[in-house]
């Protein structure tokens, strides 16, 4: 608090930012700063080098897929801090007393599939799921190995026979899967 | 048998003597067993009483045949044998089967309950014993000394015990894990105050100086950190040494069961805490032996292991009751039932202390019957037992008195409170699972969650569980698994480990279906 960040975040923008996605003043000021110093440019956005210039991101396997869904709602190549909120918000822990959609178990599934989803046709299809594969094995298992671990993961999602997992597939597949745990991080106060 | 004048060849002749001590451990053993047999074949029996609950009666019936026979009085429950016979296959059944992620995810809480938890019950009980000592309605005198010696033993959770009955029940993973990661992990704290107390009351209280504290600190941190370092070595030994077996497999499960023996062997011998060491030698073994060994050698293992643990818990809980029947009692009708006062008390105090200053750090935040629970899942068991007959009755007088005190103690939280958690567990409506295998896409997805929130961690910049987690995985994947393993397949064993698992079912499922057009 009191720092050059939080100078530069107008009252009525942490309200809405507050408003919408559910974290507090001090969350969101915290991860305010966080966001400048992300930012090298000082443009108040982000772009995509920005973030992959984290040296832990850069490695992790998923690093592609992770940095695309924040821009999945921006048209440019861009994002700004309401948008960077708006992703982080489905991270939030969820508590009885203060129920915000975009926390919701079901948002949380919605943004793990959506990160599958590449073409957004609402469907991971084989190839959808082999190149997440791809990322998350490494190089050193054999190619029909990985396909017929795609194919075989399909086939035990897939109800109505068409060779994809839809949305409501995939949710059935994570029923007993503690997707509120899973997908929740405690954001510091 | 009447002695023969002239020296014949004897055709048969009863040689007791040379074999006495096996056979009778056999016996021990096959009675406990049959015992087990009979109450599983008594469902209205095994449903209303804990396991345990049934073992120590038939112990206290033995204990009594064996008493009013005359018998030469056996007491079979040493220490020496419960620690370095009965205690090591429970707590490597333990350690090999852990549920490692869930145990790491929830470390911090199990560290400050064990650690912190067991200190506050140790000190709470041990002075709150010494106050009640001072109006004198003990009616002897209670030195402050052996009041905290006699804390330091009884407030330790029992893994043995916890595992006893927990096991039954099946509460939810979480629940579980913290009130068994607790047990197991306290052995440290528990040594180290026993084994300080110990030294004091020997040094006696006018010779005490600060620095006699601060050692003993100093000595937790060896304890613990010693004995962990000792388990983790053996567990990477014992990984390398399964990456050269392939042309022996019979041979396999020896040496996952001597190597983990002899680390809480190693550990015990310094002093160190075997349990830990035990214990986290088979939570680092597991990883990798599992990669090297043939499927045939894994099920040896795991079914060795669980009968392993199974027989020695049963022996124990015999025990346990055949130990309590003996003209040696020091009944003591006031201290008996204030110290199942402090022990309950102090357990339910600490628990709601340290799980609101957990709850601070916590995404699952623990609730009111979660806390509940784990108070009342707090059972006292075999090691208090074990270490109160350590105590030498020449340096602390009261030593009788606390070894019924104990027993006393022990039957409390395993009768009372084994008998009444099902039913609680089913009134408050805990959170109940099953156990199962993961599924293709659980597996997937799961990992695929993992990797989003380590990735997600990194972005807000914040070192936490998936941070540190992803951090060891790499760590891992490229400095350790290389070495250790035979072949070694890149990274995400656990999707490979499961697909190949599923398929293997897969196919004999095939099998058996078609058996008749192969």
């Amino acid at each position: 608090m009191g720092n050059k960040s939080s100078l530069l975040l107008r009252e009525e923008e942490i309200a809405q930012i507050q408003e919408e996605t559910g974290f507090t003043p001090n969350q969101i000021e915290r991860l305010y700063s966080r966001f400048t110093s992300l930012d090298k440019n000082d443009c108040g956005t982000l772009s995509r080098e920005d973030f992959l210039r984290i040296p832990e991101l850069a490695i992790n396997p998923l690093s592609e897929r992770i940095v695309h869904s924040f821009f999945a709602e921006s048209h440019d190549d861009r994002v700004n801090f309401l948008q960077f909120m708006r992703v982080l918000a489905h991270f939030r822990p969820i508590r009885k007393k203060r129920e915000n959609k975009l926390n919701s178990r079901e948002e949380k599934l919605r943004f793990a599939f959506s990160m599958y989803d590449l073409d957004s046709d609402g469907k991971i299809s084989r190839d959808e799921l082999l190149a997440i594969l791809h990322m998350m094995v490494g190089v050193n298992i054999s190619e029909e190995q990985l396909t017929s671990i795609a194919e075989r993961t399909i086939l035990e999602a897939d109800t109505n026979n068409d060779q994809m997992i839809s949305f409501e597939e995939f949710c059935r597949a994570l029923e007993r899967t503690d997707v509120e745990q899973k997908m929740s991080i405690r954001f510091l106060n | 048998v009447k002695p023969k004048k002239e020296r014949t060849f004897v055709i048969a002749a009863v040689e007791f003597h040379r074999v006495e001590t096996p056979f009778l451990i056999g016996l021990w053993i096959f009675f406990a067993s049959l015992a087990k047999i009979g109450f599983h074949m008594v469902p209205k029996f095994s449903k209303m009483f804990p396991e345990s609950c049934l073992l120590i009666f038939v112990g206290v019936l033995i204990g009594a045949l064996l008493l009013s026979t005359h018998s030469v009085h056996v007491q079979p429950l040493t220490p020496d044998t419960f620690f370095l016979y009965m205690l090591p296959p429970i707590i490597l059944d333990a350690g090999y089967f852990m549920p490692n992620r869930l145990f790491f995810d929830h470390l911090g809480t199990i560290l400050l309950f064990a650690v912190v938890g067991t200190v506050f019950n140790t000190l709470t009980i041990g002075a709150s014993l010494w106050a009640c000592g001072l109006t004198g309605i003990f009616g002897c005198t209670t030195p402050l000394l052996d009041m905290l010696l006699f804390g330091a033993l009884i407030s330790a959770v029992d893994p043995v015990a916890v595992l006893a009955v927990f096991e039954e029940i099946h509460v939810n993973e979480v629940l579980y894990i913290v009130v068994f990661g607790e047990s197991l992990l306290n052995d440290a704290v528990t040594v180290v105050l026993y084994h300080m107390f110990e030294a004091y009351t020997e040094m006696g209280t006018s010779r005490l100086m600060y620095t006699d504290f601060l050692a003993g600190f100093a000595s937790f941190l060896v304890v613990a950190v010693g004995g962990t370092c000792i388990g983790v070595v053996w567990g990477f030994a014992t990984g390398l040494v399964t990456r050269f077996t392939n042309e022996v497999r019979v041979i396999e499960p020896i040496f996952i069961f001597v190597m983990a023996y002899l680390a809480y062997l190693n550990a015990e011998m310094f002093h160190m805490s075997g349990i830990l060491a035990i214990t986290f030698c088979g939570i680092t073994m597991k990883n990798y032996v599992e990669a090297n060994i043939s499927h045939k050698s894994h099920t040896t293992i795991k079914y060795t292991m669980k009968m392993l643990s199974s027989s020695s818990e049963t022996i124990i809980f015999m025990f346990l009751g055949v130990a309590t029947v003996n003209n040696n009692h020091v009944w003591n009708t006031w201290f008996v039932l204030l110290t199942i006062v402090f022990c309950s008390v102090f357990r339910i105090i600490g628990v709601y202390i340290f799980s609101a200053v957990a709850n601070k750090f916590r995404l699952h935040k623990l609730n009111t019957v979660e806390k509940f629970v784990m108070s009342y899942g707090g059972l006292r068991g075999a090691v208090a037992f074990a270490l109160v007959l350590l105590i030498d009755p020449e340096v602390v007088k009261l030593q009788p008195m606390f070894v019924t005190t104990t027993i006393a103690v022990i039957y409390f939280t395993v009768f009372i409170q084994g008998i009444t958690i099902k039913p609680l567990v089913k009134i408050l409506n805990v959170k109940t699972v099953e156990k199962r295998k993961p599924t293709m896409n659980e597996r997937i997805h799961e990992r695929f969650m993992d990797h989003l929130m380590a990735g997600v961690e990194d972005i807000l910049g914040k070192h936490g569980n998936h941070h540190m987690r992803d951090k060891f995985k790499r760590f891992d994947n490229r400095f350790i698994r290389p070495f250790l393993l035979r072949n070694y397949q890149g990274a995400e064993p656990k999707i490979l480990e499961t697909y190949s698992k599923l398929a293997m079912r897969d196919a004999i499922e095939y099998m058996q279906r078609n058996a008749s057009t192969i």
